[in-house]
């Protein structure tokens, strides 16, 4: 990416389960390394990409690292529009509850701390893969 | 005996459907891997689950460790289905005559 | 693998001088990595290096410089959070540098 380019809409689409697989896990590194080219990020999350921000991960019995507290980083990195498929959530019996409360920080508004996931219908989903310049799928 | 073993998601490929298709009376069937999202409470696998158990007669296991990995807590499984750990997993690997995993 | 050596016991390092098990990291390990780079750790190294352990702590990621400058900023103030006192105290990177000392590993996204 050049220097003072335009910025880009970028969504990365999140449709696997953590630990099952590599997609979560790379998914997330990308995110983050992408952060430096400061482009308006969205992470739409659909299907079993909605377990990767289950509340209470705990990888201690399977040896493999919990990455869940990385996403509260987000914040951090100026990604704040996380979208929660609701259909997604509905099917597997969770709700808004069962998920982190991600956050991000306001800096225009005395750093308040904002909350970062919104839950989307279909329509709405549709809506913002639509303006996107890329879509990047895990 | 039989056990059947299926460790993917039942969102994302149809092994576990399948597998409580074939599964016969007093087969058990282990939840391991992704899998283990079969065994939460509220999904619309749940019904599927509990037939299974009561019409069936399988025998459902959930290997914990990787049910408490996803954010699972035991007051998360469907009553009926008995966790194990990775012991438990040998036991039903030996005591059973075949495994037939569902990959 | 290469190693240094802490107090008589070998820790193991990457060949970049990252530790490669971070739970093996002691103060002394960080005085022993800075003085391979001739860099003698003040009180306000120690800020730094305390900072990243507690956000790796937190977050299981070492952040990346502009992330690691704000937040900084927010901790310690504007004179510290800039990018200029961090070159200063660590001149090969406040991410890439510090994040050594702190037996974190190297920060997502720096090659």
């Amino acid at each position: 990416m050049e220097e003072g380019g335009a910025t880009k809409k970028f969504l990365y689409v999140n449709r696997r389960a953590p630990y099952g697989s590599i997609y979560a896990l790379e998914s997330l590194e990308v995110v983050l390394i992408g952060a430096a080219f400061e482009q308006d990020v969205s992470l739409a999350f659909i299907d079993d990409g909605v377990y990767q921000l289950k509340k209470g991960q705990s990888t201690d019995g399977i040896g493999m690292k919990n990455f869940s507290p990385t996403y509260n980083a987000l914040g951090d990195y100026d990604i704040n529009k996380i979208y929660v498929d609701k259909d997604s959530l509905e099917e597997r019996g969770l709700t808004l509850d069962d998920l982190m409360n991600l956050t991000w920080e306001d800096e225009t508004d005395n750093y308040a701390e904002k909350p970062s996931i919104s839950l989307v219908n279909s329509e709405e989903l549709a809506a913002l893969m639509e303006q996107q310049d890329v879509v990047l799928s895990f | 005996m039989t056990l059947h073993t299926v460790n993917k998601s039942p969102f994302e490929a149809n092994s576990l459907e399948t597998c409580l298709r074939l599964a016969r009376s007093g087969h058990n069937v282990l939840l391991f891997e992704d899998g283990v999202y079969g065994a939460s409470k509220g999904t619309r696998f749940e019904a599927l689950i509990t037939e299974a158990m009561q019409k069936q007669n399988c025998k459902i296991h959930v290997l914990l460790p990787d049910f408490e990995a996803r954010g699972m807590s035991t007051d998360n499984i469907i009553s009926g289905i008995e966790t194990v750990d990775y012991a438990g997993f040998v036991d039903l690997v030996t005591k059973n005559e075949r495994v037939q995993s569902w990959l | 693998m290469a190693s240094i050596d802490v107090n008589g016991k070998s820790v193991e390092v990457d060949e970049e001088g990252y530790l490669v098990d971070l739970t093996k990291w002691t103060k002394e390990a960080a005085e022993i990595l800075s003085a391979q780079d001739e860099l003698v750790l003040t009180d306000n190294h120690w800020e730094v290096i305390t900072f990243l352990r507690e956000y790796y702590e937190e977050y299981q990621i070492a952040p990346a410089v502009r992330v690691l400058t704000k937040a900084i900023g927010k901790k310690l103030g504007p004179e510290k959070g800039n990018s200029k006192y961090l070159y200063e105290l660590f001149p090969y990177g406040p991410a890439k540098q510090a994040c050594r000392f702190a037996g974190l590993p190297k920060p997502t996204g720096c090659v």
